[in-house]
């Protein structure tokens, strides 16, 4: 092994930093992974394509740490020598930090690409098939991209965030902290850099976003996570980091259980049965008036255990608990 | 290297082999788990989700499908979650089909009904969401009913894979549909392959069900019918007979029993298409001339290459289809000596394929203004009209085929396996060119499923190099190494199908590459147990070309030849 991957991998695993892109793969085992894979070509890319509409952290990062997040991507081409990387950016973040990133980048082999799709598109393989210039569509794993990815080729792919702690991690600035996002009904919206391994109350309570009533009820980890009530605070924030927190007095549950079924018919890539047919029969159902528990309960199921990718798999469990949100407020499946 | 992986399904230890998938190593070891979006010639693209199992340790279900197995892996292939979503899923695939099954190219026999049967599912739990979807028409050989499709896209896949892509999904969401592209410089080329890939009997030929009966209907006219090579080692399977079980004389029996008088064998046909085109290829060897010479006797192939690569038109040997030039010397010869009006016979084939329904109907093929063919049944369209007419094919007595065009060679008949043209032409060609005789006349290079073969053969001190393509996606491949001057042969067979016109889309389902071996074997028995297993020693073949092609030059040319020009592409038609 080359000095220079042995003293970067190594950092990273002490550090223990996860990918922040939701998975919370470690990080160091991701790159040793890459290192080991033999190829003539390796590729990087910096995934900067969030589509979760509760995710704010990257505008965050392009705002406040453009340069860091560049840094990072620098130090993997520094450690992999001969790859070259692709920063993929939501076509918004694109158009307006192009130039900001152009200067950064100078002469170096790093390319910018212009997400096409929605939602899904950020998905790490889907932001593959992008890249490769084809439809946003999940891959089958395994193999990983870090042994095959890009045009075949091992592709060590990061959230923009972890390329942002890795450079601090050189710099030694890192203190184990990550990005934490609040939005809803909260005092202090937006992008909170705290300690990493925080309950969800820790987070609230730190941010002054803590109510005192118990008025209110959360949904953790993007716009397809868990919902959870007042009581169920008390575990650690995992995977996206964010908090939407709802108004249980105004909030229209089935207003919202719709919102989130059109969302994922809307953004899936209809490759598989759960997510393709089975959120449309829920949307279905949901119209028709009564919900069918049988037929919701089947479909969560289907969706949670046997979707394609992570998209179904988080719809599912999103659903399921919104709805258990909505009997616990409202005794029954009432309202519609 | 590890040689064996020891892994516990449903309780029970196991052996399997590396890299092998759960559903793999489950079927080798006589463990049923359900699939339905795979098939054996294409990727596994892991889509149903039916054939999900829980393997411990991991949190979600797994597809076995795509999971390879691990050393240690505890696989549970029957768990109440694992049959409740299961049958959820299969379900939501039922509310996208619109069920037709009486009139469905996989005769209730599809994996569909059998898994609705075995999982207990509720085929009507949900109201079709695709029952207004269109039908669309494909140049009038091939119809594809979206409102049956179970969004798998095997059939664009395939399609792809052919070197086509005329397949591809449009729209998002309960929308979402697979149709044919946009793109104007993309056509179908009526190989059929979607039909014989597609779980869900959305595609089939046109008038598959419709128009079968057309040629019994002909009261007034002598029906004369000849069959494919390929489909005395296939027909039987829709009986529940053995892929490869030849049964050329059941087959007799049978069109006997429809009210056919009048049979031949197309495979007399082929050791016509043999002489010329040997003929044709040593003029083309002397002169140099447009080689490598190019088969034609597939035509999806030579509408492949009218369509992508008419460049390659000139390479194409121009000599005709077996099913052609039997049909045009029915009309000709066969009624001048029978004292026939030609006019008043109707021509039938029964052939593997769908793309001889659009041969038949070309215009450039017309001998004396007639078309050499008037009616084409694929081997599905035969058995179905024999079922419909309570014939039961299995009981049926073996009768001998009495017409003057019933007795081919052995190399005529082995032109329904992939590389059967090839070995016929060389061993015709061979000894023409030679004067001697072929000691060993088995050319078994050519032979077998593999996509792509070739021969070498020394033919008077020059090594002529031969290839054998099945499969348009590799001939694509193969042409663009031809243009870079990456490989220079002196012939080229190609079929569009897999394995030949014993995988054609007009054969029994399913189809695949055991299936297949099998059928090819079927044909190449009937070759080793024949006494003339040459072409040019076909009576028949050398009685004709001295009464007839030899007297009226123009003749022999209308008969044996033709044209081929650049196709554009066909307008699309919404039918439904």
């Amino acid at each position: 092994m080359a000095k220079q991957e042995q003293d970067i991998i190594s950092k990273l695993k002490k550090s223990g930093l996860k990918g922040r892109g939701g998975a919370c793969f470690p990080t160091g085992d991701k790159w040793d992974c890459f290192r080991k894979a033999k190829a003539e070509k390796k590729y990087i890319v910096c995934n900067f394509a969030e589509g979760d509409p509760y995710m704010l952290k990257e505008a965050f990062l392009l705002k406040n740490h453009l340069a860091e997040v560049v840094d990072g991507v620098k130090i993997a081409l520094k450690t992999f020598i001969g790859s070259t990387a692709f920063i993929y950016l939501r076509h918004d973040y694109y158009k307006k930090y192009k130039n900001a990133f152009k200067k950064e980048i100078g002469s170096l082999p790093i390319s910018l690409v212009e997400k096409i799709g929605g939602y899904l598109a950020g998905e790490e393989t889907c932001a593959l098939e992008v890249i490769e210039g084809k439809k946003a569509e999940p891959r089958l794993r395994p193999p990983y991209p870090a042994q095959s990815g890009l045009w075949g080729f091992p592709t060590l792919i990061n959230n923009a965030e972890t390329f942002y702690c890795i450079s601090r991690i050189t710099q030694e600035k890192y203190k184990n902290e990550r990005l934490y996002c609040l939005s809803g009904y909260v005092k202090d919206k937006g992008a909170h850099e705290l300690k990493e391994r925080m309950t969800i109350r820790e987070i609230l309570w730190q941010t002054g976003n803590l109510s005192k009533d118990n008025d209110f009820f959360v949904q953790v980890g993007g716009f397809l996570g868990e919902f959870l009530l007042p009581a169920e605070l008390d575990c650690l924030l995992c995977g996206l980091g964010s908090v939407v927190v709802f108004n249980s007095r105004t909030t229209d549950l089935i207003k919202l259980v719709k919102e989130k079924l059109k969302f994922v018919m809307q953004e899936n890539c209809d490759k598989c049965t759960p997510c393709r047919e089975g959120t449309y029969r829920l949307y279905e159902n949901l119209n028709q008036g009564v919900i069918d528990e049988k037929l919701a309960e089947d479909i969560f199921l289907a969706l949670r255990e046997t979707s394609f990718c992570p998209l179904g798999r988080a719809a599912g469990s999103c659903l399921e608990s919104l709805l258990r949100i909505n009997k616990f407020y409202n005794g029954i499946n009432n309202g519609l | 290297m590890i040689s064996k992986v020891n892994i516990k399904i449903n309780n029970k230890a196991i052996t399997a082999k590396p890299k092998e998938t759960i559903a793999e190593a489950a079927k080798r070891n006589g463990i049923d788990i359900p699939l339905l979006c795979s098939h054996p010639d294409l990727k596994i693209k892991a889509s149903c989700r039916v054939c999900v199992v829980k393997v411990k340790g991991h949190d979600n279900l797994m597809p076995s499908c795509s999971t390879e197995i691990q050393e240690g892996m505890e696989i549970f292939t029957d768990t109440k979650e694992i049959k409740r979503a299961r049958k959820t899923n299969l379900e939501l695939i039922f509310a996208q089909h619109r069920e037709e099954c009486s009139d469905c190219v996989w005769n209730y026999n599809c994996q569909l009904l059998k898994l609705a049967k075995q999982e207990k599912i509720e085929i009507n739990r949900f109201q079709d969401r695709k029952s207004k979807f269109p039908t669309f028409l494909f140049g009038n050989v091939i119809e594809f009913d979206s409102s049956k499709c179970i969004d798998c896209r095997n059939c664009i896949e395939m399609c792809q894979k052919q070197g086509v892509g005329y397949l591809e999904t449009r729209s998002y969401g309960h929308e979402t549909n697979v149709m044919p592209v946009k793109d104007k410089n993309k056509d179908c080329v009526y190989c059929g392959q979607c039909i014989m890939h597609c779980p869900a009997g959305a595609f089939e030929s046109t008038g598959e069900f419709e128009k079968i009966e057309e040629p019994l209907r002909q009261k007034d006219k002598v029906a004369a019918v000849q069959f494919a090579p390929s489909i005395r080692s296939s027909i039987g399977e829709e009986f529940g007979l053995q892929p490869g079980e030849v049964v050329t004389e059941k087959l007799v029996g049978a069109l006997r029993e429809l009210g056919f008088n009048k049979i031949f064998d197309t495979s007399v046909g082929a050791d016509f298409t043999t002489m010329a085109e040997s003929a044709e290829v040593i003029e083309r060897m002397e002169s140099g001339k447009n080689l490598p010479i190019l088969t034609s006797c597939c035509p999806a192939w030579v509408r492949y290459i009218e369509f992508y690569y008419p460049e390659f038109i000139p390479n194409l040997t121009t000599v005709r289809s077996p099913q052609i030039i039997l049909g045009g010397l029915i009309k000709t010869y066969w009624a001048k000596i029978n004292k026939i009006n030609p006019r008043n016979i109707f021509s039938v084939s029964i052939m593997p394929c769908v793309a001889k329904k659009y041969e038949a109907k070309r215009p450039e093929l017309k001998v004396k203004g007639m078309k050499p063919i008037d009616y084409v049944l694929t081997t599905r369209e035969l058995a179905r009209l024999l079922m419909r007419r309570k014939i039961d094919f299995k009981k049926i007595k073996p009768q001998a085929i009495d017409s003057m065009f019933g007795s081919p060679s052995g190399a005529g008949v082995i032109y329904g396996a992939s590389g059967g043209v090839m070995e016929s032409a060389l061993r015709t060609t061979y000894e023409k060119l030679t004067g001697q005789r072929l000691e060993n006349i088995e050319f078994r290079q050519v032979r077998g499923m593999k996509e792509y073969k070739e021969a070498e053969i020394d033919i008077k001190g020059i090594k002529r190099k031969a290839v054998v393509i099945n499969g348009l996606g590799v001939a694509q491949n193969f042409l663009e190494k031809i243009k870079k001057g990456e490989s220079s042969p002196t012939c080229v067979e190609v079929m569009a199908c897999p394995g030949g016109c014993i995988g054609g889309g007009g054969q029994p389902l399913p189809s695949d590459g055991e299936i297949r071996k099998k059928r090819a074997a079927g044909l190449y028995s009937v070759d080793e147990k024949k006494i003339i297993r040459r072409a040019h020693e076909n009576p028949v073949v050398q009685k004709v070309y001295s009464e007839f092609f030899e007297r009226n030059h123009e003749m022999a040319h209308k008969v044996l030849h033709t044209k081929y020009h650049k196709q554009k592409r066909e307008k699309l038609k919404i039918i439904k």
